[in-house]
């Protein structure tokens, strides 16, 4: 069992270093930015006309629906990662299982598909 | 921890310098493509003007619109820049240059990149505007959905190098290039056009339509949070030409100049590919990129997948 704990502390290490690196630009600028808030200045953008209604309203079910595809898929090909990497020692076996589980999950896209959840309309 | 500071300073130095270089670079590329000059007045060229402009953002007020999601508003730039922090951890500049060979590199670089989304998608939502709350949606279904063919592509370089290392991939190309193989020249194919649309890159880039949406969900920015955006945005695209010259163009290796070189000139040249379609092809529609996505690449690269699996293990 090789020890993965010196990998985690890279990762996290990059990790700080992205937060300090914009943590820092922020720093810097608001030292030097000037302030100078006013009404119209603060109103978000549209346009430059008067605001209409709330910005935050409905929207497309589709994005929904394609964000519940994605997560199928996604977590699939995670799965997919450690077969493919041994695959070939594995043989024939390991690679008609796959093709059974990717076949399954190409039903399940064609259905989508038929049912019309991939349209966007 | 010495070689761990430093592998992370050069990183965060790489990434300022490629942002300004890229954003001069582009701006060059569009002038010489529509017949201008571009910018000529700060230094050879031009070359000094990223520098200006990013004294002249540090200068900018930061103006916080009414009615902002205050947490998700601030949040937002840390989200989308410090993933593409941690994406330099595994990208082998050489055979030496890399901060941390991962055994899980490719990936942990694909999961760390797939996290920009989020922050996007916050800033379109924290910034109550229209024209964000649109552009956030359509970047996240685009990144998504083009998110599926893209592993499918990196799926198959990992069943022909039989690695997730980074090293390991660029290794198992040293008797020929991975994009030279019929069937991961289509992956490379499926990648490029994938990667294009997860950068929110022309043609797929509806996200941000300047005619239609101002800039999509960083209108409301200002300043260095702007900034933030835009060093995110360029640095993902060197990160998704990194990836695609390590993957398919065989990374570091090549006759005569030193490894570094070899990577710097074929990500730099990826990217140059990528300014020029910006800079030529009109912009997909919304449907027409969502179902090119599903139907039509999706499908293509598990075909592939099956096909190429059966003459590897026969």
């Amino acid at each position: 069992m090789i020890s993965l704990l010196p990998d985690y502390i890279y990762i996290l290490f990059f990790f700080f270093l992205g937060i300090v690196f914009v943590a820092s630009a922020f720093a810097v600028s608001w030292f030097l930015r000037p302030r100078d808030p006013s009404v119209a200045k603060n109103s978000p953008y549209e346009c430059g006309e008067i605001i209409k209604g709330d910005s935050r309203g409905q929207f497309n079910v589709r994005y929904y629906l394609y964000a519940l595809i994605f997560v199928i898929f996604d977590v699939e090909i995670l799965f997919t990662m450690p077969w493919a990497v041994v695959f070939r020692q594995l043989g024939m076996v390991a690679y008609l299982e796959m093709v059974v589980f990717i076949l399954i999950l190409a039903l399940g896209l064609f259905y989508a598909w038929k049912k019309g959840a991939l349209q966007w309309q | 921890m010495i070689p761990m500071l430093l592998s992370g300073l050069a990183a965060i130095g790489f990434i300022a310098f490629s942002a300004m270089f890229l954003i001069w670079l582009e701006r060059k590329i569009s002038a010489w493509i529509q017949n201008r000059m571009g910018p000529m007045m700060t230094g050879f060229h031009g070359t000094l003007q990223p520098i200006a402009d990013t004294i002249k953002l540090l200068l900018k007020e930061d103006i916080v619109p009414k009615g902002v999601d205050f947490l998700s508003w601030w949040l937002a730039p840390f989200f989308v820049t410090v993933p593409v922090v941690m994406a330099f951890l595994v990208i082998p500049f050489s055979p030496k240059w890399i901060a941390l060979d991962l055994n899980v590199g490719v990936v942990y670089i694909c999961s760390v990149t797939s996290l920009c989304v989020l922050g996007i998608f916050m800033a379109g939502w924290g910034s109550n505007n229209k024209y964000s709350l649109l552009g956030g949606m359509r970047s996240a279904a685009q990144i998504i959905s083009y998110e599926v063919p893209l592993l499918l592509s990196v799926l198959l370089v990992v069943m022909e190098a039989g690695t997730l290392s980074m090293q390991g991939i660029i290794h198992a190309q040293s008797h020929g290039w991975f994009i030279l193989k019929p069937h991961l020249t289509l992956a490379f194919l499926i990648y490029f056009i994938s990667a294009t649309a997860e950068v929110n890159r022309v043609p797929f880039d509806i996200p941000e339509a300047e005619s239609e949406l101002v800039a999509g969900y960083h209108t409301e920015y200002s300043g260095m949070k702007f900034a933030m955006f835009f060093v995110a945005e360029y640095t993902n695209m060197f990160i998704i030409s990194a990836i695609a010259t390590t993957l398919f163009l065989g990374g570091w290796q090549g006759p005569w100049l030193p490894g570094v070189v070899w990577f710097l000139l074929k990500s730099y040249g990826v990217i140059v590919l990528l300014m020029w379609m910006r800079w030529t092809l009109p912009r997909v529609r919304m449907d027409q990129m969502m179902s090119f996505a599903w139907k039509v690449l999706t499908p293509i690269a598990l075909l592939n997948i099956l096909i190429s699996g059966w003459f590897m293990v026969k």
